[in-house]
């Protein structure tokens, strides 16, 4: 499987940077813990609630994250240790399966109930993954409870949705001998509906998403599966797919012209779709990617940018913004590097750019400015202070925010890039 | 274990962020995991900070708690201080670090740094944000004008002649609700009165200014949250009285002025001093006469929305159905402000049961915080905010203090805007089948985007399974204003199962309407 897998890996052009040093830093990182991924996970999964078992902090951290998008009672919410449930633990498990219960009778409509660790819960080991055991066994077989780690100790901001996808690969269903593709990570529904319609027009029928949009369709996976990670923070995911026998084709991520075609192409190789058939699907809306690119291209060609981390994004997005709008990365962080599954991307990063992995925040600050980039990319904590010391900043927060993989988004994602420059060029004030 | 989905306050930790970033010279060290820091963006993006918090994250990770995170602490303390060079250091844990018992206090002063470092104790799963910023204001005061204040049992010596009287104002704190012009319009005040402000803090104070608090006659507690703890142990220490009366509205606007021309030994004059607040005229005016008897719900922390009440109840002639607070520290006063207008006490923080109570109450206005804009919004019912928790929205870019004169300008406005105008009120009463007069029709002046959802506030099932409306009273019902129609229906309801009527007709609804009148 593994032999397939390699034949297809897009060549290392000479500029690359796979082998690239790279700078390892252990300082204040100023980035989201793991919880921040139920924000977009709980409205993925329609029928799916996230019970945070943490503190104040964490309901806190919840809603000033989630702030003015909250338009509807939120599928998430959290249940806040107290100094009495720090007593004893028998006791907190007492007063969890209560809050759960009171829950569960509120939302009827929960199907699937997610457990979500959080810094105090892990710091006094309170078993979550017992507790779901326990409550999964009470509420079948209407309501399923599992669990899952989303603490600052642990997780990173987007890590948080590797260990949710993580705790639902054990439940996957086992697939039938019939060779499928699993596309694995969210994606805004209107970019897995267009990727969907490529993939069936290539051929590839027996086609499933994780994470499914409703919590009792999740896909069946086994040794015929072969999956295509769309989003690059999903380490732990893809390693359990793999314990139950399916096989990552690798691939760039589906950003950009150049990266959606080289991620389709990844599985029309796979699936031995005939090379003539691949050229006459996606030629068109490659060739529309491509011009809705080019036309920021004038405002974005020669200018340098600066990623602060965030959320794992930044490699391909780097990627993107140096091979088809010409810009030119400086530093680009990330909180963490997943040296296997971006290893197609770090062969198309420019030699120049230097990567960051962990964060020192201070210290980044210092050769930020010191780099003045024209566009700096970072979290909500950072942008407005660079902005007042002269610098164009683009919220990372938005990247994850926005539809921005897939041919017909590749336009939007370079505009996003464009957008605080032309802002900037155009005030007055 | 509480179940949560929105909190009126964060953690004590923030409330003691509120303080360090509100001040100059002072950075803290804050022993907490990284997804902590989502606070900075309370501070840049919330209230459009140009500057990010003044606050170091150790932001320990899982692999460092078998090991030293001890000494992760120091390492970030001792960086903190040669990179910020602070006047002082302030050093905690968050709700997680607290678990890890590091002692933060203990580790930081065996760093022996040349500035004073003070220690936060702060109980995250007890108290909360505004408990924190309380305590740490306390704690900064006491360790900077600690040093300055007399032996006990010492008089204040008398002011010199021809000395202007003095005072401190105390409690604007960063991420507050209007507090940068509510010191703007309280300064003026002063000025007019003739009593000098020395110090404001924690809002733009140093700690050597903290230093100084002792040297005014008395202090300005604005906010009563923040700054009561402090006041108290000035007046211990120093001897140095402080205001009870919380400036907010023209009756309190008044008080004030007497309460702080009385510690300034100046002549009484109110008169003088909310001369130009046009609140007064505007409520007498008959266009206001539709203000009269509306029925207002008030929630927020307990300074304003006792403050609220009063105005309401006083300046516009509503009618206060219901008040509460989720400042629990301040139960006692919230309790007693209720008690005046014959209703009980709402004190809890959570959402839930606040949703519950205007649902109950079914107002004609909220006056609340954000969380009671989105519960009124889901009811249908008119809401202006008046308090904390903030949105970017509560920093408007104009002048728009809550305190004196301008501030009681300012709450007309506020109050008056989410209501129908008098005559519109009235077309809709008259003309209820008017196809646009729909529930979700809002205020003309608010523009069509400001429509109301049309999702009804659910109606109440019947008091009785036993009762039952006459569908041609359903349809009476259905006549009157939807913002009273609740209220109605209750109201007949209960009339109906006093006495014992099974069915609700038009008749019962018109008997009830004259027994309750409106
Ligand atoms: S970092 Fe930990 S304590 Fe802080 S919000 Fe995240 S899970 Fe909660």
């Amino acid at each position: 499987m593994s032999e397939v897998a390699l034949a297809h890996r897009p060549t290392a052009s000479a500029a690359g940077c796979a082998d690239a040093p790279i700078l390892r830093e252990r300082g204040q990182r100023e980035v989201f813990c793991g919880l921040t991924g139920i924000i977009w996970l709980h409205r993925k999964i329609q029928d799916a609630f996230f019970l945070i078992v943490g503190s104040r902090t964490c309901a806190h951290l919840m809603q000033s994250a989630a702030g003015v998008m909250i338009f509807a009672e939120p599928r998430f919410a959290t249940a806040i240790i107290e100094d009495r449930d720090l007593a004893g633990l028998a006791d907190a498990n007492d007063e969890l399966d209560k809050v759960v219960a009171r829950l569960i009778e509120r939302r009827p409509d929960i199907r699937l109930l997610f457990l979500v660790g959080s810094c105090p819960s892990e710091v006094i080991k309170l078993d979550l993954g017992r507790a779901a055991q326990r409550l999964d066994r009470r509420f079948a077989p209407g309501v399923r409870v599992l669990n899952y780690s989303g603490s600052g100790i642990e997780t990173t901001f987007t890590q948080g949705e590797d260990a949710c996808l993580a705790a639902l690969v054990p439940q996957l269903p086992a697939a039938d001998g019939t060779p499928s593709l699993l596309v694995v990570g969210t994606l805004a529904d209107v970019v897995e509906d267009q990727l969907r319609r490529i993939l069936i027009e290539l051929g590839i029928e027996r086609l499933a998403f994780l994470p499914p949009r409703r919590a009792g369709a999740l896909p069946p996976v086994g040794p015929a599966t072969r999956f295509l990670l769309a989003q690059p923070f999903l380490a732990e995911t893809a390693r359990l797919l793999e314990t139950r026998g399916a096989a990552r084709l690798p691939a760039p991520f589906p950003l950009g012209a150049e990266g959606t075609l080289a991620w389709l192409r990844a599985a029309a190789d796979a699936f031995a779709v005939d090379p003539r058939r691949f050229e006459a699907v996606t030629e068109l809306p490659f060739e529309r990617a491509r011009r809705a690119v080019a036309r920021w291209r004038p405002e974005l060609a020669g200018r340098s940018i600066f990623f602060f981390p965030d959320s794992q994004l930044e490699v391909p997005l780097a990627r993107v913004l140096a091979r088809e709008l010409g810009m030119d990365p400086l530093e680009v962080g990330t909180p963490y590097l997943h040296r296997a599954h971006l290893a197609a991307e770090l062969d198309l990063l420019p030699k120049s750019t230097r990567l960051s992995e962990g964060q020192d925040v201070d210290r980044q600050l210092d050769r930020c400015r010191a780099a003045r980039p024209d566009i700096v990319v970072c979290g909500l904590g950072l942008a407005n202070p660079l902005e007042a010391e002269g610098l164009t900043t683009k919220w990372s927060i938005e990247l994850v925010f926005t539809p921005i993989q897939g041919f017909e988004q590749a336009g939007d994602l370079a505009e996003l890039f464009a957008r605080p420059l032309r802002r900037r060029a155009r005030l007055a004030v | 274990m509480q179940l949560t989905v929105w909190t009126y306050e964060g953690p004590p930790h923030v409330g003691a962020m509120r303080i360090a970033t509100a001040m100059e010279g002072v950075h803290y060290v804050l022993h907490a995991p990284q997804g902590d820091t989502y606070a900075d963006l309370l501070f840049t993006m919330i209230e459009r900070r140009d500057r990010r918090p003044p606050v170091t994250y150790t932001t320990f990770q899982a692999r460092d708690l078998g090991g030293d995170t001890a000494e992760l602490f120091k390492t970030a303390t001792r960086e903190a201080y040669a990179r910020f060079r602070p006047e002082a250091i302030l050093v905690g844990a968050s709700c997680t670090a607290e678990l890890i018992q590091d002692d933060p206090g203990g580790l930081a002063r065996a760093l022996d740094l040349p500035v004073p470092v003070i220690p936060l104790e702060l109980p995250s799963y007890q108290k909360k944000e505004n408990w924190g910023a309380a305590e740490t204001f306390y704690q900064i005061v006491r360790a900077m004008a600690g040093p300055t204040s007399p032996p006990p049992g010492s008089k204040r010596p008398a002011r010199g002649p021809g000395v202007r009287p003095s005072c401190n104002l105390l409690g604007p704190t960063a991420l507050g609700f209007r507090h940068r012009d509510d010191v703007e319009e309280l300064r003026r005040l002063l000025e007019r009165l003739g009593v000098e402000v020395r110090v404001v803090a924690p809002l733009g104070a140093t700690p050597a200014d903290l230093a100084r608090l002792g040297e005014a006659d008395f202090n300005v507690v604005m906010y009563p949250e923040i700054a009561a703890t402090t006041a108290r142990w000035l007046e211990r220490s120093f001897s140095q009285p402080y205001t009870r009366t919380v400036p907010i509205g023209v009756g309190a606007t008044r008080d004030f002025v007497e309460e702080v021309a009385r510690l300034a030994g100046l002549e009484p004059a109110a008169a003088v001093a909310t001369a130009g607040s046009r609140l007064p005229w505007y409520s007498r005016s008959v266009d206001s006469t539709y203000l009269t008897g509306k029925r207002v719900f008030v929630f927020g922390d307990a300074t304003h929305a006792i403050a609220a009440a009063r105005v309401a109840a006083e300046e516009l002639a509503f009618t206060v159905v219901g008040l509460g607070s989720y400042s629990r520290e301040l139960a006692r006063e919230v309790r007693e402000a209720a008690a005046r207008y014959g209703v009980e006490a709402l004190i809890t923080d959570d959402y839930l049961a606040v949703e519950a109570k205007v649902a109950e109450l079914q107002p004609e206005l909220v006056l609340g915080t954000q969380m009671e804009r989105h519960i009124a919004k889901r009811l249908g019912i008119p809401c202006a905010v008046i308090s904390a928790p903030v949105h970017v929205q509560d920093f408007p870019a104009r002048y728009s203090p809550q305190m004196g004169v301008e501030g009681a300008n300012v709450l007309f406005d506020t109050l008056v805007h989410p209501l129908m105008m008098g005559l519109e009120e009235h077309l809709l009463g008259m003309f209820r089948e008017d196809f646009e007069f729909h529930d979700g029709a809002a205020p003309s002046h608010l523009g069509t985007h400001a429509s109301l959802p049309s999702v009804p506030a659910a109606a109440p099932p019947p008091a009785a399974a036993t009762l039952s409306w006459a569908q041609d009273a359903e349809q009476e019902l259905k006549k009157i204003p939807f913002f009273v129609r609740g209220k109605a229906r209750r109201n007949t309801e209960r009339f109906a199962a006093e006495r014992g009527l099974a069915r609700i007709t038009v008749e019962t609804l018109y008997d009830a309407k004259a027994h309750f009148g409106r």
